[in-house]
């Protein structure tokens, strides 16, 4: 069962905002009543020079596409346009490697760690929560197709009016005592999730000036293998901060952006109760498999 | 890469600033308890590429037990006290730094070398990355190991903990610059991350 949410523990957190380059507009503890500055004095770069370098990243990868460079599946590590990427991307290739031994397994979660009602993100406090009361439900695969069975999937997200209960999240948007916006499951026999949760609101953050981050719900899983370790952001079909977002344009393949968002599914849809959003999230290939089927050749490949 | 039939996967995100009422749990860090017979301390400290401690790092080791035994027990999210799972999960504190309490992991084979699998994870960090932390004593295990092998001293250093007088390990991570910390790509050649979208753009 969750916990109650104790406000005070999750403001003794270390963490810091996201404050990229701009200085914090007020100290922590500060409450957020005063109407936000239009006009941060420190904060010179704007959307318009961002969107400039966003577009002058993509139309060189497209560029690169037409000579035939093979399509990028993930972010870059290096993306300038989100700010706070500039000192933290490691500047050396990633070694090549062959996973061994433990690198070849994953942790066990099970019905130990994670209780059932986890997966409800509105029932987790004495009322219901405000907002659009959605449901995000999908399956999670590995790169061969097989269901990852039996692993944990944990969520996290801002409420309907885009705040997250964090100290350093100053957005002065109303926290919804009823809303946490954590949740977690264990994925079924055929690597099913279900989550029942809110919509949640886009936020600003202060990468640049007037920077706003679409929707999304951030997404923890774990494979069968810890190779297939990700963290990432589940999107809302049709936002229109997509192109003005350096985190989502850190991934600079259109098909590749497209995975991260969940499409509307009125099957999932339950009547008068809530809507439906369904996402598959594919994790990479089993390397402990993929070595035995190179051993017997593409047949091994048959499931 | 012999099939057709291969998905695509899903691109990672970072793990953004806000993760700190989501991710860390009871204990999560305490793969057993402090001070109980054989437990040793795991910490150091996660650097950006000014040198300066990063304090929105959250890190995962996964490791075999003190046998070499891999272990396939849940209870990680809910410890129990007793079974040792092999997963531990540390956010750093404002100082950048992360603790662990766990034990010296086992060669998983005669004469392997000893090491624990870390994912690293930041705000401003794109998407996770992936790399080992190794035991320092057995040298001649060290020299064998085929990554350690295949890296030059000065990188190969920097995958390799200190021993600290209490028998604890000190091990710090680098995200840029001098003494860069090796991360590891299991997946093939480029496809992602700093080999393609370094130094070009």
């Amino acid at each position: 069962m969750p916990e109650e949410i104790n406000i005070e523990t999750f403001n003794a957190d270390p963490i810091t905002e996201d404050v990229s380059d701009v200085a914090p507009q007020a100290a922590p503890g500060t409450a957020p009543q005063a109407a936000p500055q239009t006009q941060p004095k420190d904060a010179v770069e704007t959307q318009q020079d961002l969107s400039a370098e966003i577009k002058a990243i993509g139309d060189a990868y497209a560029a690169a596409l037409k000579t035939g460079k093979a399509p990028e599946i993930q972010p870059r590590l290096d993306y300038a346009p989100y700010r706070s990427s500039i000192l933290r991307h490691p500047t050396k290739s990633l070694h090549h490697a062959d996973p061994e031994t433990i690198e070849l397994y994953s942790p066990a979660f099970g019905h130990q760690d994670v209780h059932a009602l986890e997966s409800d993100l509105t029932i987790q406090h004495n009322g219901e929560p405000q907002g659009e009361r959605i449901i995000v439900a999908g399956r999670v695969l590995d790169g061969d197709g097989r269901p990852v069975a039996g692993q944990l999937v944990e969520i996290w997200q801002a409420n309907s009016s885009g705040r997250y209960i964090h100290k350093r999240d100053q957005h002065p948007a109303p926290l919804d005592p009823n809303f946490t916006g954590v949740g977690r499951c264990i994925t079924g026999a055929d690597g099913s999730y279900s989550f029942t949760t809110i919509k949640p609101g886009a936020y600003p953050w202060k990468n640049h000036l007037n920077a706003w981050r679409p929707a999304h719900i951030h997404f923890s899983l774990f494979g069968q293998e810890f190779t297939q370790r990700i963290v990432t952001q589940m999107y809302f079909p049709g936002d229109q901060l997509f192109p003005l977002d350096p985190i989502y344009q850190s991934i600079v393949d259109q098909d590749a952006r497209d995975r991260l968002v969940a499409s509307y599914d009125h099957d999932l849809t339950q009547p008068e109760w809530a809507l439906g959003y369904k996402w598959d999230i594919v994790l990479t290939g089993s390397k402990r498999t993929w070595t035995e089927n190179e051993a017997f050749g593409a047949e091994g490949d048959e499931e | 890469m012999s099939s057709t039939t291969k998905l695509t996967p899903t691109p990672g995100q970072t793990v953004g600033p806000f993760y700190g009422y989501a991710l860390p749990y009871e204990k999560d860090r305490e793969l057993l308890a402090p001070g109980s017979p054989g437990s040793i301390r795991l910490q150091g400290t996660v650097y950006d590429g000014a040198g300066h401690p990063i304090p929105d790092a959250i890190l995962e080791i996964w490791q075999p037990d003190s046998e070499g035994n891999i272990v396939h027990r849940t209870g990680s999210l809910v410890r129990d006290g007793y079974t040792f799972t092999g997963f531990g999960r540390s956010s750093v504190g404002n100082s950048g730094m992360y603790t662990f309490t766990t034990v010296n992991p086992g060669p998983t084979k005669p004469g392997a070398a000893a090491f624990i699998s870390v994912a690293v994870f930041a705000r401003g960090l794109m998407n996770r990355l992936f790399t080992r932390v190794y035991l320092p004593e057995n040298a001649e295990a060290l020299a064998a190991d085929p990554l350690l092998s295949s890296l030059d001293p000065e990188r190969r250093s920097t995958l390799i903990a200190s021993r600290d007088a209490d028998g604890g390990l000190t091990w710090d991570i680098r995200l840029q610059g001098e003494g860069e910390t090796v991360f590891l790509d299991f997946e093939g050649a480029s496809v992602e991350g700093a080999a393609v979208g370094g130094a070009a753009q």
